[in-house]
């Protein structure tokens, strides 16, 4: 049992646990805390990976910015606690219920093959990952590869992103002028 | 791995010990000083009883809170209650973990220099960003389980300012990083020669005043206290606090603001250098000399954030966001782009890119004050005709 195992026993448990209790409060604030905990384990996990660059931008932009923004609209909504049935009704739970099983499926599919391709869990894959973590993979090596081998998929990701801020000010435009 | 003692375990806790505390004595000071400097801005004394010049007034401060009574009210959330000081302090405290607050030292009996500071991580600067950001969390939870009008209306206020000035924050570092090629506060540190010429604000302007007045906004400060602003909502979030946990939401508001003075010196202020001082003496005292380089550079941007809060105003709500969006945000992303551009144009020139950088941000203030008058005028002639929307109003019921 080196410390990277451990420490990944410790991130790994943590993350499950923060993901079981955001379903299973009823109060939307404690969801998303519990959320940023989930977010915040993920990181850890991260960086156990080498992967120094990605846990920090996990905990900014998910932890530090959208689920700000979450609890921002919980509070200004004032959200109580949610009631245990009704909320979901006739077609709406079918919906739910079919994507339900096939996200389900989808996860024991990947985790299944992971498991019979792969040394996960065995010593050798704790120390390929602690060497990976000895030797983290450096912020410009991610640079290089967006705008060399990525560059169209990164360049595509913008103006997704771009498309879906304009948006937003387009449709915030329509309701101040419809006001005045 | 092997692990050897001195070298994994003992500096380490050393040095983390050393920090630890050197920011709860800083905490203190910055009370004792805020107060006394606060007197002496508005021509009174301020506390001078307790010890030589009132020194020992935040130990009977904090003896006070301890002694007084820990009101938790009835209608609070108690566990988010209780939990929300600590959410505030501890990003507070380990936030200083990256920030290089000296060269390196060596002392006699270990071979390697030590370098001064708690861990350099390649991503220093991104993992500031990142802690700093789950501050946020201690206010905005604080707030709400308070279950107060007044809490919550700071909190709601906290959260969308602290959204708002991070993307300023974030931006405003990138020229930075673009020239020193490196997230790691001591690369960026080191890479700021001795003198005054070389150090990255005189290079970087204009970011260098969005990232500082961007920082004064995530500290809580006034300016930008409308979390708390006392003539609007009592006390802002802290409202239903007493005791030691008001005492904790204090110590994590003045924490924030030693740990962002010494980031803007370690950025901006060239960290440890100063004309060569920091190289003189022996091995040993060359560190210690570094170390008290970048003590008074941060007690002197400590002492501006004072000066600062007893100088200006509040800002109103509408204005802060309008500062934040308008102004800041657009000379942040100004100064991405003409280091970038002046960078590849010019070999890295580092006075061309000075110089573009002020000039660029002068065009860019200026085109976005003309647009908000232009606005302002336009809309200044609807209102003159005072029936119009009522009348308006009318039809579209009608």
């Amino acid at each position: 049992m080196n410390p990277e195992m451990i420490l990944f026993f410790i991130f790994g448990a943590v993350a499950l646990i923060g993901a079981i209790a955001v379903i299973s409060f009823r109060h939307p604030i404690y969801s998303a805390l519990s959320l940023i905990v989930t977010f915040f384990a993920q990181a850890g996990l991260f960086v156990l990976l080498g992967a120094h660059f990605v846990a920090a931008v996990q905990v900014i932009v998910y932890a530090g910015a959208i689920m700000v923004l979450f609890l921002f609209v919980i509070m200004l909504l004032n959200l109580g606690t949610l009631s245990a049935q009704g909320s979901l009704t006739g077609k709406l739970k079918g919906v739910a219920v079919v994507l339900g099983t096939l996200f389900a499926a989808q996860g024991i599919f990947i985790a299944v093959n992971v498991f019979k391709n792969t040394e996960v869990g065995t010593v050798e894959a704790m120390e390929k990952a602690a060497a990976l973590n000895d030797n983290p993979i450096e912020t410009y090596d991610i640079g290089e590869l967006l705008f060399t081998d990525y560059l169209l998929p990164f360049e595509v990701t913008s103006l997704i992103l771009l498309a879906a801020l304009i948006g937003v000010i387009v449709l915030v435009k329509r309701e101040n002028q419809t006001e005045s | 791995m092997e692990i050897n003692l001195v070298e994994h375990i003992i500096i380490p806790v050393v040095k983390i010990l050393f920090i630890a505390h050197l920011l709860i004595i800083g905490v203190m000071a910055m009370i004792w000083s805020e107060r006394r400097v606060s007197g002496w801005i508005q021509d009174r004394l301020g506390p001078n009883r307790v010890g030589p010049q009132g020194l020992l007034q935040p130990i009977a401060d904090g003896i006070k809170f301890l002694f007084k009574e820990d009101l938790i009210p009835n209608h609070v959330d108690k566990p988010l209650y209780v939990l929300a000081p600590a959410m505030l302090l501890i990003p507070a405290m380990i936030a200083i973990a990256v920030v290089p607050f000296g060269s390196s030292i060596t002392i006699a009996g270990i071979e390697e220099p030590i370098p001064l500071q708690i861990a350099d991580i390649n991503i220093g600067i991104l993992y500031i960003l990142a802690i700093t950001s789950l501050g946020v969390y201690g206010v905005v939870i604080g707030a709400w389980a308070s279950n107060n009008k007044y809490s919550l209306l700071g909190g709601l206020r906290s959260s969308a300012q602290m959204i708002s000035y991070e993307l300023t924050l974030g931006l405003a570092i990138i020229g930075v990083l673009m020239l020193s090629e490196s997230l790691s506060l001591r690369t960026i540190a080191e890479q700021q020669g001795s003198n005054l010429w070389e150090w990255n604000f005189l290079i970087h302007f204009p970011a260098f005043l969005a990232f500082t007045t961007a920082m004064f906004a995530e500290t809580n400060r006034l300016p930008f206290d409308l979390a708390e602003a006392e003539q609007e909502l009592v006390a802002g979030y802290h409202t239903e606090y007493s005791s030691m946990k008001f005492a904790i939401f204090f110590m994590a508001e003045y924490m924030n603001m030693i740990v962002g003075s010494a980031v803007v010196v370690t950025l901006f202020l060239g960290g440890w250098h100063f004309f060569g001082l920091e190289n003189v003496g022996g091995p040993f005292w060359s560190g210690v000399i570094s170390f008290a380089i970048f003590f008074i550079k941060t007690g002197i941007f400590l002492f501006i954030f004072i000066w600062v809060r007893w100088t200006l105003p509040r800002f109103r709500y509408d204005q802060l966001m309008n500062f934040g969006w308008k102004f800041l945000l657009p000379v942040a992303l100004t100064s991405i782009v003409v280091t970038g551009t002046l960078y590849v144009a010019t070999n890295g020139n580092r006075l061309w890119i000075g110089i573009g950088n002020v000039v660029a941000a002068f065009i860019v203030v200026a085109i976005v004050a003309g647009m908000l008058a232009l606005d302002n005028n336009s809309k200044s002639t609807v209102q003159s005709t005072p029936t119009a929307a009522p009348l308006r109003g009318l039809d579209a019921v009608e």
